[in-house]
């Protein structure tokens, strides 16, 4: 007889690839993708028959086979526990039952939908503990990843791992993003591992957590193909608050003469108001449309699983003439070979970018550039685009004002900056069931990450940007730019490993061993090339000395793993990785970091299981001591010398020497040690209709790469990276999740997680000196090296070294009056103070799903509370002396001058803590909405629409376009847009 | 897998590679040299040799000595509201100051250099290395010169902070942390070097030595030495200062007839220059040096092409202090007043404001024939740190103090100088005293990093009986605290090097 049926899914969708099984038979199928099955074949009889499907609970019925074909339906609930599930871990995987450290995992379903074009927007504002900014509306730009604060001064940046290949950090010229080179179509899971216990595997680069990046594989069965096209359009979200032209003209004829606007100055100055309006944001951004198409076929070919996808994006970016066109490729081949003894995992990814690149020059100058002129001047000079010119034009006279700032429209139009970056990743793993002893497995891996970026910039001569930029060996002026640019990186990879489980029943115990090797070797060649004028001229000692650099660095590594269940109750993890690191000095080259958590199922306790209150319930304690050596130069550790470039020579009689310099070295140089202990509890109520975790933990880095004053006359450089420096991070993050609604219609599901965390420099110096203020850094835009954070001791990273403003009864700030705060009856950097930083002291994530009927749709929001930012724009161009520069041009600002009517004179109100401003803020990452016609094609389709807006609200108090800067300062930023998509997805 | 994991850079080299051949000699020497000029490896910048601040602003030797030494005086006033640079005019600096740490750190980056040329050309080294003979003999004569070098960035220290640390061929990389030494310990320690060397640096300016040092700038510096040695050790050194502006004054050198060619792009070709900083518009690019001073100089109704460039910077102009020192200075009969005045100020309103105080277009990237440089960004012209003119000075103040020069041919310098000044004899003076020399240096050296050091010297640096627009941060002038007389060592350095103890009153 046989038996056919549906399989749909909590939403009433189906499920396609779930597996059907006649129970003690090897009788089973899968799902089409329509979700249908039929096994055929069956003796009669009353058999049992089993669906299952990853990350639901398998579900059991019983029917009686007859002659007569029998109907039978599942439907599937997700498995919220998934204990059975299996979990990727780093060097293998494990039951999810056996996790003891702090792990989150989202897959497919939860991905953030909409136009997403680098995969870790996959994931935004979905795990307690990761922060993910996106870095700037920028086609192709990268994020700002942060795990739990990060755990350093400098390199915060989590480990990358695709299906076992742990990418280089490094960008790649041409591409400001090396993970954007990713199809996000093709992913299948992120893992993020968050405490030590769980990043101790990855030793020395562990600190700042690990994420692990799965791809889809081959499916069973026939030839699935899916089909997926999103347009979109971007639009702008807000604007640089800037003077409107009607503001300007009125401030500018208005303005008071002071020893800021002199009479002479003002008078000289009135000349250049125009008479035209030119809205100059308006000049350079413009809607921007994007299209991603991604076509994938998966199935089995014989006994081969395969899949096979392809993707092109097309993208424009809001500043004009940006834009990226990527292809991707993605091969996935997974065959298992002697009885299943041997599976091989082939993965495949390529990719092709080219880019055209806006100059983010244009931002800065478009919020600046004197409104009242208009953007074309009306002849054929420069472009025919407006420019300053000299009134005193003459022979030898350069035509254009010096250091005045150039049209921002020109910066887009006659700057061709183009770029093609090819990269792969691949990997083969082998997987081996040794025959002699059933439960050890080996596995090999080997792979590879390698890209080439290359790309040219070609500047006309008519360009006022780029007039008159050298003259050639015979003195004659050369204008225009024609320079290329290349760079190549390789990474491999060997790992090996051996694994070990094995249940023991007699004791009740369950044992989980890994042990084993990895290699990995990273090179990068970096090609110089002289620089030249449009026509091909090339400068007088642009020629490099070395006209291609190919820094390297390696680490071999050793790691265990012992996973120890008690009566599926008790778990204890052990790890131990020992790791040498090429950037290191031989002697001290090996670091072991260990680390050991324990977790307590207490829901499976007998006194629990009568609970009806906890489904689920389970402790977690952890300790581990993890590495980072991002930092570290390839070669620190190593007294070298390096010459002087052509036009860094030096006279010595009649003859030029170019100059051979010692460098700086430090040769005890080590990794960082952040030790971290976790305390976590996961637990589910309800019968797991509503999950989550809550886990508190506490870092502690030490030995701090930190760029530190070299004592003078010790070192060949004055600042050299030492590992001097204590840090603490503590926070309390949590998650949950439930089924709000749960009909046959309509489900409705909400998430939310939210994290607390305290960042705390606890020591800087080698020797203790209370009266050190700290290590400043945080250049801004205004004078030249004013610095505007500091890192000091009891005080959060990179918080804001400012004076405190005064203000009048009105609230209006006085200008340049700041408080003597040390009371020596004068101003000075003696009276700057910490105020604020950054980093949020909380982030919140909330996304809800719900299904009704044919209708699906989500949300994503996300919110940071305390996070300050410090407002560049307005400190920068917000005064009388930007608006009537001192170099006789005049120059839009900031509409904050409105407020402060600060002259500008002076260098101190640079740094007024009027300007460190609350940035928090709430941001609705996501909103989507989708309909699913279900079977198209008569029933050989499956067709979705959805609709989807990014970036649809952010409600803030910060003046600036957009609270969320990465790094605190907001200068010139690439605004994000907000976008709306439309997409459809054709599966057959 | 062990022996994999070392590795090595593919351009950068051992200093065994280095020092194989003579030329790996002389590429060091361009380093210990070019470190006075350049920032760092590449020009104009990217390979900063002191990190951490602005390469071009705050890292630069001369453009923050100069800084140091006439922003704070009389003679200059800047625009710019770079962080801390309003301070030096103000007079209340701190130990945080940006433009003091590139100072400092840059004249003990040269220091360090030479230390390490002194370590690796040592007999013991030549010799393991198998170079012997005429290229020994020309590695060993470079010794002197660097030994020079370094006694200046050791006087440059003694003067501008006083008491800073201490560390010589014998302190290695990476040793112990260094020791402080005080003020008048390290003037015996510069006279003794110098002296010791004098005898061993090449005795005249031969063809090929442009740039390099030769007996008579250690003779020079021992002259500047000695006539402040009352401010560096508390007790008059006027015979010795006397005798060692002499020997200068005999060793061949001359006044050039063309005064404003001193700091021209042909000044290079000048008799009277005792040791430059060399700059070269295509070869030697940097932010500093004479590029600033000429960049920075123009601003206002300025043509930037008059003077040789491409753009002005729009900041450094003078007071009336300097201005009023010279008759009818706007058409002066001394030639040496060579102010901008169309469109400027006399009077500063505001230091910010750049047609505020006459300009003073003194270094410009032309020669003396008008021929513009090569580049049109970065300035050919060499920078004086020692010539003719301040001998003759050092000289006749000296006498004036009670040295044992002559009287009569202290009053003959001057009035050389003041003849070539006035293009005639109707310039001369019959009489000189103190103050006379101190008006005189400030027409004759204006701008070419004396002012600081001189004013202190005549007890008008911090007191009251000298004022001068803005001094101290208010219009007419204050006088400011006497510690203020030496500046503060850098906090940085302080911090990480526990052995040193702050200036008294920062």
């Amino acid at each position: 007889g046989s038996i056919s049926g549906k399989i749909i899914d909590e939403a009433n969708q189906p499920l396609p690839g779930a597996a059907v099984f006649i129970d003690g038979t090897s009788l089973g199928t899968q799902t089409d993708v329509n979700g249908n099955y039929q096994i055929s074949g069956i003796k009669s009889g009353n058999v049992s028959v089993t669906a299952r499907f990853v990350g639901y609970v398998e579900q059991k019925k019983q029917i009686t086979v007859s002659a007569t074909p029998q109907v039978l339906n599942f439907s599937l609930v997700p498995d919220s526990r998934g204990l059975d599930e299996v979990v990727v871990v780093g060097y293998g995987t494990t039951r999810r039952a056996d996790i003891t450290g702090s792990i989150t995992t989202v897959t497919t379903k939860d991905f953030t939908k909409g136009q997403i074009t680098s995969p870790e927007q996959l994931i935004a504002g979905k795990i307690a503990g990761v922060q993910i900014t996106q870095g700037s509306g920028e086609p192709g730009s990268g994020s700002n990843i942060l795990i739990r604060g990060g755990s350093s001064f400098g390199n915060n940046y989590p480990l990358i791992v695709v299906d076992g290949v742990p990418l280089d950090q490094g960008g790649i010229a041409g591409s400001p993003n090396a993970l954007s080179l990713i199809n996000p179509n093709d992913i299948e899971s992120f893992t993020v591992l968050k405490d030590a216990s769980a990043t101790a595997i990855y030793g020395n680069r562990g600190s700042n957590g690990v994420i692990i990046i799965t791809t889809k594989k081959g499916e069973s069965g026939q030839a699935k193909v899916n089909f997926g096209t999103n347009f979109s359009v971007a639009t702008l979200a807000r604007e640089a608050d800037i003077l409107s032209p009607a503001e300007f003209r009125d401030l500018v004829t208005n303005a008071p003469t002071n020893t800021t606007v002199t009479p002479a100055l003002k008078t000289k100055l009135l000349t250049q108001l125009g008479n035209v309006d030119t809205d100059w944001q308006d000049a350079i951004y413009d809607n921007a449309i994007t299209s991603d198409n991604n076509l994938s076929v998966a199935g089995t070919y014989k006994k081969l699983p395969y899949r096979l996808s392809l993707g092109y994006l097309s993208q424009d970016g809001l500043l004009k003439t940006g834009t990226l066109d990527r292809g991707t490729v993605g091969l996935n081949l997974n065959p298992s070979l002697f009885n299943n003894s041997l599976k091989v995992n082939v993965s495949l990814k390529g990719s092709l970018s080219n880019s055209r690149f806006a100059d983010g020059a244009a931002i800065g100058t478009a919020a600046t550039f004197n409104p009242t002129q208009p953007i074309f001047s009306g002849n054929q000079n420069f472009g025919g685009f407006f420019e300053y010119l000299n009134p005193q034009a003459g022979p030898g006279v350069n035509p254009l004002v010096g250091l005045a700032p150039r049209n921002p429209v020109s910066f887009l139009d006659l700057r061709n900056n183009t770029s093609d970056v090819y990269r792969s990743i691949g990997n083969i793993q082998l997987d081996y069931a040794l025959p002699f002893l059933k439960d050890l497995r080996a596995n090999l891996n080997l792979g590879y990450d390698v890209a080439q970026g290359r790309g040219t910039i070609i500047v006309p001569e008519s360009a006022g940007f780029a007039f008159r930029r050298f003259a050639d060996a015979n003195g004659a002026n050369k204008s225009g730019v024609n320079n290329q640019y290349k760079q190549e990186r390789s990474n491999y990879v060997s790992d090996f490993y051996l694994n070990y489980v094995k249940d023991i029943k007699s004791i009740n115990s369950r044992i989980d061993i890994t042990g084993g090797t990895s290699y990995q070797a990273f090179e990068a060649r970096n090609y110089s090339f002289a620089d030249f004028s449009f026509d091909g001229t090339i400068r007088p000692n642009s020629e490099p000395n070395f006209p291609l650099d190919v820094p390297q660095n390696r680490l071999f590594s050793i790691y265990g793993r012992m996973i120890y269940t008690l009566s599926d109750k008790y778990t204890l993890t052990t790890t131990v990785r020992s790791d040498a690191s090429s950037r290191i000095n031989p002697e001290d080259r090996v670091g072991i970091f260990p680390s050991a958590a324990f977790a307590w199922r207490i829901s499976e306790e007998s006194f629990m299981k009568s609970s009806n209150v906890f489904s689920d319930l389970k402790l977690r304690v952890g300790y581990g001591i993890t590495g980072q050596q991002e930092g570290i130069g390839n070669y620190s550790y190593l007294a070298n010398y390096a010459l002087s470039t052509p036009t860094a020579q030096y006279q010595l009689g009649n003859e030029f020497f170019n100059m051979y310099r010692p460098l700086g070295f430090n040769p005890n140089l080590k990794w960082e040690t952040t030790a971290t202990s976790n305390i976590g509890l996961d637990y589910g109520f309800a019968n797991n209709r509503i999950t989550g975790s809550i886990d508190a933990y506490y870092k502690n880095t030490s030995d701090l790469l930190s760029n530190i004053t070299q004592p003078a006359g010790t070192n060949f450089i004055n600042e050299f990276t030492y590992n001097v420096g204590n840090m603490t991070n503590k926070g309390i993050e949590m998650m949950i999740t439930g089924l709000a609604v749960d009909k046959t219609d309509f489900r409705l599901s909400l998430s939310f997680n939210a994290t607390f965390n305290k960042n705390t420099i606890t020591n800087l110096t080698l020797v203790d000196d209370p009266n050190f203020i700290g290590n400043r850094f945080g250049g801004i835009s205004g004078g030249t090296g004013n610095n505007i954070q500091i890192n000091s001791v009891g005080f959060n990273r990179a918080s804001f070294y400012v004076y405190q403003q005064v203000y009048d009864a009105n609230g209006k700030p006085l200008d340049g009056v700041f408080v003597d705060r040390n009371s020596d009856g004068q101003i000075s950097d003696k009276d700057l103070y910490r105020f604020k930083d950054p980093d949020a002291d909380v982030f919140l994530g909330f996304t809800s799903n719900f299904n009704y009927k044919k209708f699906t749709g989500g949300f994503t929001l996300r919110a940071n509370i305390n996070n300050y930012v410090y407002n560049n724009v307005a400190s920068s161009t917000g005064t009388y002396r930007n608006i009537f520069n001192p170099l006789e041009f005049l120059s839009n600002g900031s509409r904050d001058i409105l407020n402060t009517q600060f002259s500008g004179a002076g260098d101190q109100y640079f740094l007024s803590d009027y300007y460190v401003q609350n940035a928090s803020f709430l941001r609705m990452d996501n909103f989507n909405l989708g309909y699913n016609f279900g079977q198209v094609f008569k029933g050989t389709g499956n067709l979705s629409i959805s609709g989807n807006i990014q970036n649809a609200f952010v409600l803030t108090k910060y003046d600036g376009i957009d609270p969320e800067i990465s790094g605190g300062i907001d200068n010139n930023f690439y605004p994000r847009p907000r976008t709306f998509t439309l997409g459809l997805n054709l599966g057959f | 897998c062990k022996d994999s994991l070392n590795l090595e850079p593919m351009n950068d080299v051992t200093s065994e590679i280095v020092y194989r051949t003579p030329l790996g000699y002389q590429q060091s020497l361009a380093k210990v040299y070019g470190s006075f000029a350049l920032t760092g490896n590449a020009g104009p910048t990217g390979q900063p040799d002191v990190v951490g601040l602005d390469e071009g602003g705050n890292a630069d030797y001369l453009r923050t000595f100069w800084k140091a030494q006439e922003l704070t005086t009389d003679e200059a006033v800047i625009a710019w509201g770079d962080a801390g640079l309003q301070d030096f005019h103000q007079m209340n600096w701190t130990p945080d100051n940006s433009f003091l740490r590139g100072l400092y750190f840059r004249s003990l980056y040269q220091i360090t250099l030479v230390n390490e040329f002194l370590r690796e050309s040592t007999d013991a080294k030549l010799a393991s290395r198998g170079i012997s003979g005429a290229d020994a003999d020309r590695i060993k004569a470079y010794r002197p010169e660097v030994r020079f070098l370094r006694a200046y960035q050791y006087w440059s220290l003694m003067d501008v902070f006083g008491n800073p640390p201490f560390v010589t061929e014998n302190d290695p990389i990476g040793g112990p942390l260094p020791k402080q030494i005080g003020r008048a310990a390290l003037f015996t320690y510069i006279e003794t070097e110098l002296k010791a060397i004098e005898p061993e640096l090449i005795a005249t300016r031969a063809a090929n030595y442009y740039g390099r040092a030769t007996r008579g700038a250690a003779q020079a510096l021992l002259a500047r030495l000695y006539l402040n040695a009352q401010v560096y050790t508390g007790t008059q050194k006027n015979n010795e200062a006397v005798e060692y502006s002499k020997r200068v004054i005999d060793a061949g050198y001359t006044l050039d007839p063309n005064y404003r060619k001193l700091t021209l792009n042909d000044n290079n070709t000048s008799p009277e220059l005792i040791f430059t900083i060399n700059y070269d518009g295509q070869r030697s690019q940097v932010f500093g040096g004479t590029t600033f001073l000429t960049h920075a100089a123009i601003g206002g109704s300025m043509q930037a092409s008059d003077y040789g460039v491409d753009f002005g910077w729009g900041g450094i102009r003078t007071t009336k202090a300097l201005v009023n020192l010279f008759p009818n200075p706007t058409s002066s009969p001394d030639r040496r007043a060579n102010f901008y005045t169309n469109g400027q100020n006399l009077e500063i309103a505001s230091l910010t404001t750049f047609t505020d105080g006459y300009a003073l277009p003194k270094f410009q990237n032309k020669t003396s024939a008008g021929v513009a440089g090569t580049n049109l960004t970065f300035v050919d012209a060499d920078f004086p740190l020692f010539r003719l003119a301040e001998m003759y000075l050092i000289y006749a103040e000296a006498t004036l103090r009670g040295g044992n020069g002559v009287a009569g041919t202290a009053l003959t310098y001057i009035n050389n100088l003041r003849t070539r000044a006035y293009g005639n004899a109707t310039g001369a003076v019959t009489a000189l005293s103190l103050d006379l020399i101190l008006d005189e240096r400030a027409r004759e050296l204006h701008w070419e990093g004396h002012r600081r050091t001189d004013l202190i010297r005549y007890n008008r640096f911090t007191e009251a009986t000298y004022l001068w627009p803005w001094k101290g941060g208010i219009r007419d002038g204050r006088s400011v605290e006497n510690f203020r007389k030496v500046f503060p060592i850098p906090a940085a350095d302080v911090t990480a090097n526990p052995n040193l103890v702050q200036n008294p009153g920062y």
